[in-house]
């Protein structure tokens, strides 16, 4: 096989991986901004909570990695739903600005606890012998952990997409983010249905953040770090909209890992100018309602 | 005399309803712009610590940069109701017009390089805002922060020219007006920043206070009647954007020059996320919330920060959400709280 075969071939492999993990963990925070309008900078927060609860079950109880992932995404949920209703609540009506400060001191809080019970070194976890090593596939190996990742945001996708696009939550969901107060005319617990989606997402950004403690380690410090990405993935895609955030983290991780592959010293570059140059053309986002 | 003016007598009462309403109007910016004495109370703590602490004076000098900083996004985010979370990239942009000015081309005299810097980020702003701000809430966040990022990574790029986030390396600057040295102490530089932030103090204080500033407040308060009366909108937003940006310029040229270093962190968004804690918590649109606030957490974190990082993280956190919660107009807000509280007091009594 040719080389520059190889490469693309790896490009879009491991590309697509960290597309999943992006997808998985934005996809919350899509909905809830689209649902509610908020801007929640702690959803990241939520992903590291994620990531902590799997790392103290597998290491300090010797749960098998998988239940812990489980586990960690119904904690999250169920903590969500309790800042949902204390605090998130009293803010809807507010702007843009004291979301952005609320979440952000939650985030900043977030960290200081795992910094305290966890320390800054970054943390690793044990997998499965089933998800180590590699999978061969003659011109090229495969990390195994990268296909598992794949497969599992394969799956989320299709019950989420079934969930939001054939069940009557997912119809109230779509209605409530389309329009809310014609949702709220005809009867639609638009309220009841945010907290839903919020405990949800939160316990998807948990899921992720267990996900990408193979991927990229995991330190206090996880809480802002890929916010911004998340952020750039919503925003790009369009709020409130499945698809979008599927294409948004496709592109983004594909472009993201390329420039990677190919052209290291420039970092994060690609994926910023490609965010202000698809914002400029459509400000809602590829999907977003304008 | 509008009767013994035939031309004008055709419609007198509109005409002098016109004029008084224009003067009542600059009665009352004038009125506004008038000096009243509470407003010398930061100076003279500004000058009272040189005297005072004369071994922290290069904390201070770091202390009034920020201060300088936070004015520009008060300028921004208090008055036009602009919210961005890049303010940093044009700090950034002034701290490295000095640096790489210094470094590269030998341009080592302090004050023609604050102009410089004000030129340089002036113009960054006037070119991101003019395509920016067309936009609102979520995207115009991510936008301001994208270009903050994007220019720390064209920094991290050309490290060869930038040094990266080592730093620009081997900074010195001439003597400030040809006749003062810097001491180890940091003397000289406290009374340069005092100095410089007094006279943009004083230039954004006369922009607020004026027709424009009014317009600003409009627009934060209700863009959709401004541009129902026919204000430009988007040009007014530009136009202070660009100043904003320029007097971020400075304050990062100042950071450059007082600290005689600089690295990519300056673009950080944890920059630009401090920035507007400080402000938030002193009290945006009211000038003097960027000095409170900003002396307050430079002070605490100092302080804190030395007991335990952590622990000072947390706190800043609980701090903002307390804020958010309790004291949506920051310290200076609580302030005149109590104020009212007791002016209504003393009303009632008498």
């Amino acid at each position: 096989m040719p080389q520059f075969a190889i490469i693309g071939v790896s490009i879009l492999f491991d590309g697509l991986a960290y597309a999943m993990f992006l997808f998985i963990t934005s996809v919350g925070l899509s909905v809830t901004m689209g649902l509610m309008g908020f801007v929640n900078l702690a959803h990241g927060a939520f992903a590291m909570a994620g990531g902590y609860i799997v790392v103290a079950l597998t290491r300090n109880l010797g749960i098998g990695f998988v239940p812990s992932l489980f586990i960690a995404a119904v904690l999250v949920g169920l903590i969500s739903v309790v800042f949902e209703r204390g605090l998130y609540r009293r803010l809807y009506k507010s702007t843009d600005l004291e979301q952005v400060l609320l979440t952000i001191g939650l985030a900043f809080m977030a960290i200081a606890t795992a910094t305290y019970f966890f320390g800054p070194i970054p943390k690793s976890v044990p997998l499965p012998t089933w998800l180590q090593g590699d999978i061969n596939l003659g011109f090229r190996a495969f990390p195994t952990y990268r296909a598992f990742l794949i497969i599992v945001g394969l799956v989320l996708i299709s019950v989420l997409w079934y969930g939001f696009e054939k069940t009557n939550i997912g119809a109230k969901i779509r209605a409530a983010v389309d329009n809310r107060r014609m949702a709220e005319s005809v009867g639609i617990n638009v309220d009841l249905l945010f907290t839903l989606t919020f405990a949800l997402g939160s316990a998807l950004a948990a899921l992720g953040g267990g996900l990408a403690i193979q991927l990229f380690g995991l330190s206090p410090s996880f809480a802002v770090l890929y916010l911004v990405l998340f952020l750039i993935v919503v925003a790009v895609g369009g709020l409130g909209s499945l698809k979008g955030t599927l294409l948004a983290a496709l592109v983004i991780g594909v472009i993201d890992t390329a420039g990677k592959y190919l052209y290291a010293e420039a970092g994060g570059f690609f994926i910023y100018a490609i965010t202000v140059i698809v914002l400029l053309i459509k400000p809602a986002g590829f999907y977003g309602r304008e | 005399m509008a009767v013994n003016n035939p031309p004008t007598a055709v419609t007198p009462p509109r005409d002098t309803a016109a004029i008084a309403l224009r003067e009542r109007a600059a009665e009352y910016l004038v009125r506004r712009h008038r000096f009243r004495w509470p407003e010398a109370l930061p100076w003279i703590a500004c000058i009272a610590v040189f005297f005072l602490f004369p071994d922290r004076l290069t904390f201070g000098s770091q202390v009034l940069v920020m201060v300088l900083f936070a004015l520009s996004l008060d300028l921004i985010l208090g008055y036009a109701g602009i919210v961005t979370l890049g303010h940093a990239a044009f700090f950034g942009l002034g701290a490295y017009t000095v640096g790489l000015g210094a470094a590269k081309l030998g341009w080592t005299e302090p004050v023609s390089g604050l102009f410089a810097a004000f030129f340089v980020a002036s113009l960054g702003g006037f070119l991101s805002g003019y395509f920016l701000l067309r936009y609102r809430g979520l995207t115009l966040l991510m936008l301001t922060l994208a270009t903050a990022i994007m220019l720390q990574e064209a920094g991290n790029l050309r490290s060869d020219l930038t040094g990266g986030y080592d730093g620009v390396p081997g900074l010195v600057f001439d003597p400030l007006l040809g006749r003062f040295e810097y001491d180890l102490y940091g003397h000289t530089n406290y009374i340069y920043a005092l100095v410089v932030l007094a006279v943009v103090f004083f230039f954004v204080r006369r922009i607020v206070y004026s027709p424009f500033g009014q317009a600003l407040t409009g627009i934060r308060e209700n863009v959709r009647r401004m541009h129902a009366i026919g204000s430009p909108v988007h040009w007014r937003l530009v136009t202070v954007y660009t100043i904003a940006a320029g007097i971020a310029g400075i304050a990062g040229a100042l950071f450059t020059q007082t600290n005689a270093y600089v690295t990519l962190t300056v673009f950080e968004f944890e920059n630009s996320a401090k920035v507007m804690v400080m402000l938030i918590l002193g009290g945006t649109g009211r000038l003097y919330g960027a000095f409170l606030g900003a002396a307050v957490y430079m002070i605490m974190e100092d302080y804190f920060s030395k007991l335990s990082p952590t622990f000072w993280q947390f706190g800043i956190g609980l701090l903002l959400v307390l804020a958010v919660l309790f004291a949506r107009r920051g310290v200076l807000g609580v302030f005149e709280q109590v104020g009212d509280y007791f002016a209504k007091k003393k009303g009632t009594k008498s």
